[in-house]
């Protein structure tokens, strides 16, 4: 942003609190509210749905004409594409792919999220990561997970 | 008399072979987290704690207790060192610990922080054992009233105590309590904000959303910027204090101590703000001011003291009342939880071994702790070096694994994901998760007490002023806040949380 007027902290988080708290208040209206005496399911989230939207507002409008003083938002993409990625990979494929090639598939992409790391140390890295979970979780704490899933034909 | 039997009693559990060896492995993995930057006990115990359900309740409750008390020490170890907080209570050890290093001086630094927080966690362990049998007697006749008060209180002392904004501590403290609210309702079982999705009628998963908001996004954030860390010092010699030294730093550490000690129990990190308190008081009593910021011995002493007589009597609101202080607390409530035991003013008469034992071991994790970082430095020293690139892989994988291990649930596992983006974005954006898993935690107590209170007084909501318990707690939470908005104390705020980011 090269002018801005507000501060895009403030914004950014008073933004997500409407969003959120809206949400919830307007999910818990098509639940029973109930009385002060009897409270139903929708009355705690109908009511901290309201504060919250109320709370963002107020974090938003701080902002307005405080300009960001610190340091730019720069995320980095490929980290978060590849970590959240990664995530999502172990749940969706744990059960099917099986414990091993689960973790070492997750460990490299993990390893390379990061600049700092080569392809060679990515694959050393998720060796070791590989074994040593299988050591820890599947054979030391027992759980119950097979080594390779059913996607693999075993 | 009745305190020795029950001392004794406790170091008879906690000096079972099997619950040594789980608080040194406590302490030793909370030493390794406390000393490696970017992953703190928050994140190792919310992932250790399913692997915890396969121990018995009181190995899990002594490790877990063990791993978050030794972080503190680690903690001190990096910050002398390489000048960054291995954990954020040691932040201020950093000013004056690393100045000493950069003089020569890092022995003596280390073995301050290390003798400092022996003494401050024996005298945090005896508060502990002495105030929470009668904390746990009074606590027994609070009703609902009382409970609502006391978690409003809780969660508004945890705003005080927060960093930076108030309105937005605020708004991170309802969002929890909204998150927890997700799952079946506890009087009518229908399912609510569960978009259709069975798996979560019983609710997210506290390890899901604990991993998420600190470990997950705590990597993303340090992705953003990446560089290496030098060790300054590669080998640490001469760890004996002079006299001189000694005399130096008594009368700290016996500030630092009780300092530390009160904050402790305040809820919403008592034990930064302690090392922070301290600090200050240490800096305006000395004789020599214009020595601190330059390496001097009382800034290490004081500062460290506190945190550890914090970390220590912090556990008293958990073991007493149920009430989480802090979210390293909440993850023993739920560790208490999953080991079938409600935490609150009942474990100490129906459960006196596990109490007393989890107490005992305190004592036992803090002599470890001493033998551990004073002979062992040159191995924490050696870690220091391993990158970071090597380090946060693993963190994401345990996460997965552990957080799926629980339930054998995928659900939990996409929870991490949706919980590491929001809490970084947020992080960036200028509000702290701790909040926000602090209410997530207290939600569905709120909700039920503040329901269980209403029907029992016919809908008059008059009945939390009229009862003088929880009165007076609604007060000190109304005062709490009044005096964080006050504008002399949210100068100090400043001054006292400068070392944000």
């Amino acid at each position: 942003m090269a002018v801005s007027y507000f501060s895009t902290k403030d914004l950014v988080s008073g933004g997500i609190f409407v969003v959120a708290g809206a949400y919830f208040a307007l999910e818990a209206l098509t639940y029973e509210v109930g009385t002060a005496f009897r409270m139903g399911p929708g009355f705690m989230p109908l009511f901290l749905g309201a504060v919250l939207t109320g709370l963002g507002i107020v974090v938003a409008a701080g902002g307005w004409k405080k300009p960001d003083t610190d340091e730019r938002f720069t995320p980095s993409w490929r980290g978060i594409g590849l970590i959240i990625g990664v995530v999502m990979f172990f749940g969706a494929t744990i059960r099917g792919l099986g414990f091993v090639p689960v973790v070492f598939v997750s460990s490299f992409a993990a390893a390379l999220s990061s600049r700092l790391n080569s392809p060679l140390f990515a694959v050393l890295l998720a060796i070791t990561l590989t074994v040593m979970c299988t050591l820890i979780f599947v054979i030391g704490l027992g759980m119950s997970v097979p080594w390779f899933g059913p996607w693999l034909g075993m | 008399m009745d305190m020795i039997a029950s001392l004794s009693l406790g170091f008879s559990v906690a000096l079972d072979p099997m619950n040594i060896l789980y608080c040194f492995i406590g302490v030793l993995l909370g030493t390794l987290v406390g000393v490696l930057p970017g992953i703190g006990p928050t994140a190792t115990i919310a992932m250790l704690l399913p692997i915890t359900f396969s121990l018995s309740p009181a190995g899990a409750l002594i490790m877990l207790a063990g791993i978050y008390y030794g972080a503190q020490y680690g903690g001190s170890t990096t910050a002398i060192l390489i000048n960054l907080p291995g954990e954020s209570s040691s932040a201020v050890t950093a000013i004056d610990g690393y100045e000493m290093a950069k003089k020569g001086r890092a022995g003596p630094a280390l073995a301050t922080a290390a003798l400092g927080s022996f003494f401050a966690g024996t005298v945090g362990t005896l508060l502990l054992a002495f105030f929470a049998p009668p904390l746990a007697r009074a606590a027994l006749n609070f009703g609902a009233p009382e409970y609502f008060a006391l978690i409003v209180l809780g969660l508004l002392m945890s705003i005080a105590l927060a960093h930076g904004s108030i309105l937005k501590a605020l708004g991170m403290i309802v969002l929890g309590l909204l998150l927890g609210m997700v799952g079946q309702d506890i009087y009518t079982g229908q399912p609510r904000f569960t978009m259709g999705v069975r798996e979560l009628y019983s609710g997210l998963n506290f390890v899901s959303v604990a991993v998420g908001v600190f470990g997950v996004a705590e990597i993303l954030r340090n992705l953003e910027n990446e560089k290496g860390r030098d060790v300054m010092v590669k080998a640490v010699k001469n760890l004996w204090l002079t006299k001189d030294d000694f005399k130096r730093i008594i009368a700290p550490v016996l500030r630092g101590t009780a300092l530390g000690s009160v904050l402790g129990i305040l809820p919403g990190g008592g034990h930064i703000l302690a090392s922070f308190a301290s600090y200050s008081a240490e800096k305006r009593l000395s004789k020599h001011p214009e020595e601190f910021g330059h390496g001097a011995i009382e800034g290490v002493a004081g500062p460290e003291s506190a945190n550890n007589a914090a970390a220590q009597t912090s556990f008293i609101p958990l073991m007493t009342l149920g009430i989480p202080a802090h979210p390293v607390m909440a993850l023993m409530v739920g560790a208490f939880i999953l080991q079938g035991i409600t935490p609150g003013p009942n474990v100490i008469n129906d459960q006196p071994a596990l109490f007393w034992g989890i107490i005992a071991s305190m004592w036992i994790g803090n002599v470890m702790l001493v033998l551990l970082n004073l002979p062992l430095i040159g191995l924490w020293v050696k870690l220091l070096s391993i990158p970071y690139r090597a380090l946060f892989p693993a963190i994401v994988l345990f996460a997965c694994i552990g957080c799926y291990s629980i339930n054998q649930n995928i659900y939990d596992v996409y929870a991490i994901a949706f919980f590491g983006v929001l809490g970084y974005v947020l992080m960036r954006f200028g509000c702290e998760p701790a909040p926000l898993l602090l209410g997530f935690v207290l939600g569905p107590l709120l909700e039920e007490h503040l329901r269980r209170a209403m029907i029992i007084s016919r809908g008059d909501a008059t009945v939390f002023i009229t009862r003088p318990i929880s009165a007076t707690l609604l007060g000190l939470a109304v005062l709490a806040v009044v005096i964080a908005v006050l504008p002399s104390i949210r100068r100090k705020r400043k001054e006292v949380f400068v070392e944000d980011d």
